[in-house]
């Protein structure tokens, strides 16, 4: 093996300039694709992380049949006290969890004794809806982190409209499930910054607040958003949870709960599929250039090597050693491409994290890019060319391996 | 026993329309040891009689066997093996194989047709690169050598795996006289000191006569064979 792959090396720095345009190919693909992968995981994983941790949180659960409706948020389709009682001793004994916060949401109007609008609100804890999406506070732009009793947090857009600001009164009326209506009085104690998805434009008050002012007599529960100690383990917890409650149902045999993970609660799942299929076919490309590019150098190393093929074979070399001297060409000249792009890669992306470069994602601004790729990353995009390298000079190996040496030694 | 023993081997090929008949019926046999010629014009079927006896290509009619074995029974990759095990080539153009050095070109058979472990032949190649004068350049490639050390080292290259029999087509035809004379020369020694069978073929009359048999050919049929010291028809 030593010795095949001396003189694959020796062969391949035979046609320096054109190994060296070959391997500039294969390493220009992998550094696009490398730099690609990281700006656009971190781009994805940027947004995943502000939509599930300043909004969303990880997995939601919800009375059966609720989010069909989320649009008119409606309240007969609350959990009742003993469903959520229920619900949180099972949530309890859940070691993958690191938090969870019920959520009373509702509509209503929204008046600063001059004009009147409409609000969608979320009554929560503001401890537990801390701890399970810790953003929600540096959405904050003016006034108080906290949330205390008689207080609003008011998102931005409605603030600018209506005209309002930390520390006015305003006044929330609502309609509770039974069509009765009840206002209630509340100073801003902050203006909070849009977000894009849903749940992105809405105002917050305390938990307590909002029972009262939909004057329940009994804790009712909207939703219930749910944060993983591990943001991977999202999909496996999503699974178990979602079997473990549908063994809880109602005294007509019906499940009582549902359940959602993030990528079923935000249109931005779709964006961060399309550039995992942007990623694919990028992966693709490269594919085909160190394909092509191999495949074309291999051909025209075994053309202008035919009287060589002839006499290694002559003097006896076996057609599977002649094979493998060729495959381990195309091999050595993948790898050189990978890991020149690799190394590459590697201090562009670094360069690229040195820059904090920033961006803005729908109403969220001066988001900074830090890019960075996973060993998982650059392992799959290696291997994946030093395995298309290897196809693409087997075609070429296989025709040095299969020729008749007399033919080959009166080739001129 | 014979080591090449050929009875009425006959090959012909096509060119397009025309069949032509490079051997007829020829039969002869080469004792272990012996150190032949084969001579003849150009198109007198010298390299289609050595391509055959070096299992590069077979005949149309006939029995060829060498060392004892029926080559014609063996497909693609055992005459490779039989080639490697048994045979030794030197070629017209030498056929170095550029990208090694001397040294390396006359070790790859031990290593890539033989797979002797690498170091354990060394003292094999050693022994070789000085008996054909080449071990000063040992560590030259073939493109910083002249074409008689070429030669050389082809020479080198055939004995390295100790074949029983060593083919050599138009040996000489890309030397000058004197360095032609060289290499038979080193080719007799070398038959000699390995008792190494050898068969040549040439044009060249005065190469010719180093011969201890000469066969000669003309149109495909054998018409002559010559020993040194006597003669008698073939």
């Amino acid at each position: 093996m030593g010795k095949l792959l001396k003189i694959a090396v020796r062969n391949l720095s035979r046609y320096k300039r054109r190994t060296l345009l070959t391997a500039s190919l294969i390493t220009l693909g992998v550094v696009f694709v490398l730099v690609f992968v990281s700006v656009s995981g971190s781009f994805k994983s940027m947004i995943i992380s502000q939509i599930t941790d300043s909004m969303l949180g990880h997995v939601q659960v919800h009375h059966r049949g609720y989010v069909a409706s989320i649009d008119n948020l409606p309240l007969n389709l609350n959990l009742p006290l003993p469903a959520w009682k229920r619900l949180e001793s099972i949530l309890g004994q859940q070691p993958p969890i690191e938090a969870y916060s019920p959520r009373v949401k509702f509509g209503g109007l929204f008046s600063n004794f001059a004009e009147t609008t409409n609000i969608r609100l979320n009554g929560v804890d503001p401890d537990r809806e801390f701890r399970t999406v810790p953003l929600l506070p540096s959405r904050v732009k003016t006034g108080k982190k906290t949330l205390g009793r008689g207080e609003i947090w008011v998102p931005e857009l409605l603030a600018r409209g209506m005209n309002v600001k930390v520390g006015d009164p305003v006044v929330i009326v609502a309609t509770n499930k039974d069509g009765s209506v009840n206002g209630k009085q509340f100073i801003v104690a902050a203006v909070l910054e849009s977000a894009t998805g849903p749940g992105g434009r809405d105002g917050y008050l305390h938990l307590e607040d909002a029972l009262e002012t939909l004057r329940m007599e009994a804790m009712e529960v909207s939703e219930v958003a749910i944060r993983l100690k591990n943001f991977r383990e999202a999909d496996s917890f999503f699974r178990r949870l979602e079997s473990l409650l549908a063994l809880e149902k109602s005294p007509q045999g019906i499940p009582i709960f549902e359940v959602h993970s993030w990528e079923k609660l935000t249109p931005f799942y779709n964006i961060a599929r399309m550039i995992e299929v942007m990623t694919f076919f990028i992966r693709l490309m490269l594919i085909a250039v160190v394909l092509i590019s191999i495949m074309n150098v291999m051909i025209m190393a075994v053309y202008e090597r035919i009287r060589e093929i002839g006499t290694i074979a002559a003097i006896g070399t076996l057609p599977g050693k002649i094979l493998s001297m060729f495959v381990l060409e195309g091999f050595c000249l993948g790898a050189i491409g990978v890991a020149l792009g690799n190394l590459l890669a590697l201090v562009i992306i670094w360069i690229l994290d040195l820059s904090r470069i920033t961006f803005d994602f729908g109403m969220q601004k001066d988001l900074v890019l830090s890019p960075t790729i996973s060993p998982a990353d650059l392992l799959v995009t290696s291997l994946m060319v030093v395995l298309v390298a290897v196809a693409a000079s087997l075609q070429p190996a296989v025709k040095a391996s299969r020729m008749e040496p007399i033919q080959a030694l009166r080739h001129v | 026993m014979s080591l090449v023993v050929a009875e009425k081997v006959s090959k012909e090929y096509r060119t397009g329309e025309v069949l032509i008949r490079a051997l007829r019926e020829v039969s002869f046999a080469i004792e272990p040891g012996s150190f032949v010629s084969f001579v003849g014009p150009s198109g007198s079927g010298k390299t289609t009689l050595l391509n055959l006896v070096g299992c590069l290509d077979k005949p149309t009619e006939g029995a060829l066997r060498i060392a004892g074995v029926n080559v014609l029974s063996l497909d693609r990759k055992a005459s490779a093996s039989f080639r490697g095990n048994h045979l030794g080539f030197i070629f017209q153009d030498f056929n170095l194989i550029p990208v090694l050095t001397v040294y390396e070109n006359v070790e790859y058979p031990l290593l890539m047709v033989r797979n002797t472990p690498p170091g354990e032949g060394e003292k094999r190649v050693m022994t070789l690169l000085e008996a054909v004068g080449m071990i000063a350049q040992k560590d030259k490639y073939p493109d910083q050598i002249s074409g008689g050390q070429k030669q050389r080292v082809a020479v080198a290259r055939a004995l390295v795996t100790h074949p029983k029999l060593v083919l050599a087509d138009e040996p000489t035809a890309n030397l000058d006289s004197k360095t032609a004379y060289t290499v038979i020369e080193l080719m007799k020694k070398m038959k000699d000191d390995l008792k190494t069978t050898f068969i040549f073929s040439t044009h060249d009359q005065k190469i010719v006569g180093e011969a201890e048999i000469i066969y000669t050919l003309a149109d495909g049929e054998l018409m002559d064979r010559q020993v040194k010291g006597g003669r008698k028809n073939g």
